[in-house]
């Protein structure tokens, strides 16, 4: 049994339900204690630093003081929403990177008998926990319904491997710890080239159009790419594609039924927990019918996406590079020089 | 994009604007340090929508050009997908910058369109007060304001969200909100002073 401090931010019993309801279930099974932060409060979304700066550092901070309190033995304070697990994790590096702003804070936090020494919580992501602390031969062995049959693309947004104040992911465009996850699920795993690509984040509802677009993006690509569903890391990427591709759908003229489900529901499913605990069904595009694809022969043989061509070097910008194997036009004028 | 044709200011003025935002920027902006590479513009899938590019925007920050920075769209059509954070050679805290830029206008009145600050108070002024965020609230009030004609295609959506147990009725509130409230004063005050 290993113990986390839990934060699960305001969307997890709203909006992102079935993230909340399967991530219960899924840990219960993989041995982890959640012990959620008592009386949490919101992390202050994408809204709260783009007014004031001071009051939403200290906003955030307030919970790392709580989950400071309720440390026993250094256990890691776990979200899973990308963007709580971003603004706690920000706070925590801006507090360290910024002593002027870890003194306001601090300041601030001593009006309501609190304090938070940066760097004293250790802030985490749960798919991390999953991969790091579980380890995929765990997840493995505890697979009793293969999702084979079910191709998916793994869409992890953008928050949670950018900007990696932690140094946590080794590669912050196109990492490929969800795809291991959902491979060592028996699901057929898509190499999804959008799958830290923006879902709109809040400009559904202060851009309309420029959100739509982004959505309408990544369910093109999914959808080309032949995938029954996409699954996703955070409740906000879930919601703007879930709800929001009605009103994507009308302003495009598509027809897109692209269903986006959490991953810890299909870790559910593929564990042979029940389907409604999971939150199936929660999805306004409905997941269920594909979920009954697993353990059948895929019907048409999907084309095989473009394979990725890997840049020379991870942090390299990204520059157009000359064909490593053989050019022939090269070659033709080499060997003119050499004759 | 637009062209911004002024007048050079007076080389005290340049120097303050830059300071100022990187006095309300959250770590260490790094602004200073921008080489005007462009990265961040050429990685940017918001650019299309911008005014200005980031690295344009940057080069009016430290050009002095206040009125026009903050008069800009470009930090609210920044989606904070952190792309050119990761890319930036010089490790210019860009994103944050954007915040800061937007809380600048905030204060200043010189935003062009009032949706996205009118969803920005409406949510903060929620979490202020229950210490929660509250989605039916704020999407409903948002709504009304500002998208009276998406109206008809929202509730649906709404009433679908709600026979899923997707939206809560009532706001969740915090116990100790007023050791929140204690908080967000203090830290705001102190904001206020600098
Ligand atoms: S990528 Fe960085 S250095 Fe280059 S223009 Fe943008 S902010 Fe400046
Ligand atoms: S963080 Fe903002 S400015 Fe940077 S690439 Fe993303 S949308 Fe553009």
């Amino acid at each position: 049994m290993s113990r986390y401090l839990y934060y699960p931010g305001c969307s997890m019993d709203g909006s992102g339900r079935a993230y909340g309801e399967s991530l219960n279930g899924v840990c219960e099974k993989l041995g982890l204690t959640m012990s959620e932060i008592d009386d949490w409060n919101c992390c202050g979304a994408t809204e709260y630093v783009g007014v004031s700066l001071s009051p939403a550092y200290a906003l955030i901070a307030r919970n790392l003081a709580l989950a400071a309190n309720a440390k026993k033995d250094g256990e890691p304070l776990v979200a899973a929403c990308s963007a709580c697990y971003l603004n706690l994790a920000k706070a925590d590096a801006y507090m360290k990177e910024r002593p002027l702003l870890n003194e306001r804070v601090n300041v601030a936090l001593g009006a309501g008998d609190l304090h938070y020494e940066p760097g004293s919580v250790e802030i985490r992501h749960l798919l991390e926990v999953i991969m790091n602390d579980v380890g995929l031969d765990q997840v493995k062995s505890m697979v009793v319904k293969p999702l084979a049959g079910l191709r998916v693309a793994p869409y992890l947004g953008c928050m949670l491997p950018r900007p990696d104040p932690d140094h946590r992911w080794k590669n912050h465009e196109r990492p490929e710890e969800l795809d291991r996850l959902l491979e060592a699920l028996g699901a057929d795993v898509v190499d999804f080239p959008l799958k830290t690509e923006c879902c709109g984040g809040h400009m559904t509802q202060i851009a309309p159009k420029v959100g739509l677009e982004l959505i309408k993006r990544l369910v093109d690509e999914a959808e080309h790419h032949g995938a029954d569903m996409m699954v996703t890391v955070c409740p906000m990427c879930q919601i703007n594609i879930d709800a929001y591709q009605g009103e994507m759908n009308a302003l495009f003229h598509t027809k897109h039924k692209m269903p986006i489900v959490f991953f810890t529901q299909l870790m559910g499913i593929a564990f042979g927990l029940d389907e409604k605990k999971m939150g199936f069904g929660r999805e306004l595009t409905d997941a269920r019918k594909a979920l009954r694809k697993i353990g059948q022969q895929p019907e048409v043989a999907v084309e095989a996406a473009p394979a990725h061509r890997q840049r020379p070097d991870k942090r390299a910008l990204p520059m157009p590079t000359m064909p490593k194997d053989a050019d022939p036009v090269r070659e033709a004028l080499a060997s003119e020089v050499n004759q | 994009m637009v062209v911004a044709q002024v007048q050079p200011p007076e080389m005290a003025d340049t120097t303050r604007f830059l300071e100022e935002v990187s006095a309300r920027t959250a770590g260490v902006s790094r602004l200073e340090m921008c080489i005007q590479c462009g990265t961040c513009g050429g990685s940017c899938p918001s650019a299309d929508d911008m005014d200005h590019t980031p690295r344009m925007l940057f080069a009016m920050i430290r050009a002095g050009m206040k009125d026009e920075a903050l008069r800009s769209n470009t930090p609210w059509m920044c989606v904070s997908c952190y792309h050119c954070v990761v890319r930036c050679p010089q490790g210019v805290h860009i994103a944050d910058v954007m915040y800061t830029l937007k809380g600048m206008a905030e204060d200043a009145k010189s935003y062009r369109d009032k949706t996205p600050p009118h969803f920005a108070s409406v949510f903060v002024g929620q979490v202020e007060t229950f210490g929660r965020s509250w989605e039916l609230g704020l999407t409903a009030r948002h709504y009304l304001r500002h998208f009276i004609l998406r109206l008809p295609r929202m509730t649906p959506m709404a009433i679908g969200l709600f026979m899923r147990g997707r939206i809560g009725i009532m706001p969740n509130r915090i116990h100790q909100r007023k050791q929140l409230h204690a908080i967000l004063s203090k830290a705001e005050e102190l904001e206020k002073v600098s």
